[in-house]
């Protein structure tokens, strides 16, 4: 089996199905045929660019090229994580959470994974480094913004109840606990719920990204099965270590909630 | 010494300096207009709101104890107890002594099965009565009661002010009470505390 190559016509059919979608949603009025578009379009330019990005890297494979591509992913994500607050932490600690424990759950995983269960040569080689980094990075962070986001907003709704148990004596720890336990599911609900609906519910897209490659199944099966299992060490140790440095921020020495630690609301 | 509770330089965002003494048995009322300060001086007291000064209990600093150990023996009530749980007793400091427990119902007038009983199906009453037995089975030396009685019919307002009276005589311990009611300040009697802008303004006696 080999890879069937897709000529520019190709991919003009299919743009040309979300370019029909997009006009039945203006003429029904739907208001989403502008956001369609512009989004084809991101879609398009941003694919072309990594794909360019990629293949250059893949070209001058030197550790110095993978790290900064690694960084620059890192430092995305971070944004992100941080983007998708509606109440984040003021300052530098609304970036940090986020991007510190991407940083140890995602890199550390995925470094793992290269040094001792892929093993390419050298261990850093773009073509496995780039794409599994960039499957954790996208996971981890959709589990932290989430476990990040539910955690700010159930203490900011909580309040009340967090003081009542300060002031009765209970340390801080178990003032929020329940709070930390909720935000903590919330981050990795998706993950578990990915992992037990998988193959069958759906096919995850690496597995039938390498089977339209040609690769066999029984392969393509095998890498699925690690990826979502480092998938899941590192959302899970990402959104569990967020959660307790974010919630352990949200108090200080005198174990005093600190909600001003926080930026107002978003109205969105 | 006979001081319970002595505030020096006490200074919040809003608040102070200010100082304040507080002798064993004593009851204080703490009066002012609406946003002048009473609930952030209570809340300073119980160390839930930032703050700097010296507090001293008993002689022992605030800053040497843990803040867990603090706020059991400084205890802030609120004008709406919180309830988190779906049971009364989730709510109990744990390792409470059941004897106490059951003379503290007595003193608010409540049977010793309303510890079962469902939060749902609490009055507003029954909730602020049991709010503050759940502050008292901590044994604090300081009772800060930020208009504990402020939702409640004259039954149980009564029942609040005789609970923790008794509790101040048997356990010579003191209370800072906020209270807008006129006719509740008559009835508490003792010293009142007069805060403006953050600062106390003036001292009475009734």
């Amino acid at each position: 089996m080999e890879l069937i190559s897709l000529s520019a016509l190709d991919l003009t059919l299919a743009a040309l199905l979300v370019v029909a979608l997009a006009g039945l949603t203006v003429w029904a009025r739907m208001g989403l045929g502008r956001s369609l578009l512009i989004a084809g379009a991101r879609t398009v330019i941003q694919l072309l660019l990594i794909g360019l990005v990629l293949q250059t890297l893949f070209d001058h494979a030197q550790l110095g090229w993978v790290a900064l591509m690694a960084v620059t992913m890192l430092a995305v994500a971070g944004y992100e994580v941080m983007a998708r607050q509606q109440r984040r932490f003021a300052g530098l600690w609304g970036y940090g959470i986020g991007a510190v424990t991407m940083f140890v759950s995602a890199f550390a995983v995925t470094v793992l994974a290269l040094t001792t269960m892929v093993g390419p040569s050298p261990w850093w080689e773009p073509q496995y480094a780039i794409p599994l980094l960039g499957m954790l990075l996208g996971n981890t962070m959709t589990g932290i913004a989430l476990g990040l986001d539910r955690l700010t907003q159930t203490v900011w709704r909580e309040r009340r109840t967090i003081e009542a148990r300060l002031a009765l004596g209970s340390g801080w720890s178990e003032a929020v606990a329940t709070m930390r336990r909720e935000a903590a599911r919330s981050g990795l609900m998706p993950t578990i719920n990915a992992m037990a609906a998988a193959g069958i519910v759906s096919l995850p897209g690496m597995m039938t990204g390498q089977i339209l490659a040609g690769a066999p199944p029984v392969e393509a099966v095998k890498y699925q099965i690690l990826i979502m299992f480092l998938i899941t060490a590192g959302t899970g140790f990402g959104t569990l270590g967020a959660v307790w440095f974010a919630s352990r921020r949200l108090f200080d020495t005198r174990e005093r909630l600190r909600l001003d630690r926080l930026k107002p609301g978003r109205h969105t | 010494m006979d001081r319970l509770l002595d505030v020096r330089q006490l200074k919040t965002a809003q608040l102070g300096p200010l100082d304040l003494a507080v002798q064993p048995g004593e009851l204080v009322q703490v009066t002012g207009a609406s946003g002048a300060g009473k609930s952030l001086l209570l809340r300073a007291l119980a160390d839930l709101d930032p703050n700097t000064g010296e507090i001293m209990l008993n002689g022992e600093a605030r800053d040497a104890m843990l803040p867990v150990q603090w706020r059991r023996r400084v205890a802030y009530v609120p004008a709406e107890t919180a309830w988190w749980g779906e049971h009364v007793d989730e709510h109990l400091p744990a390792g409470f002594s059941r004897e106490t427990a059951l003379h503290l119902l007595e003193q608010v007038a409540l049977p010793e099965g309303s510890l079962g009983w469902e939060i749902e199906r609490l009055s507003s009453g029954e909730k602020q009565r049991l709010g503050l037995v759940r502050a008292l089975l901590n044994k604090p030396r300081v009772l800060l009661l930020d208009e504990p009685t402020a939702n409640l019919d004259l039954e149980n307002t009564k029942r609040i002010e005789r609970a923790v009276r008794a509790y101040l005589a048997e356990e010579d311990a003191a209370a800072l009470w906020v209270s807008h009611d006129t006719l509740q300040r008559q009835r508490l009697g003792g010293r009142i505390l007069t805060i403006h802008e953050g600062q106390l303004e003036n001292t009475a006696w009734s």
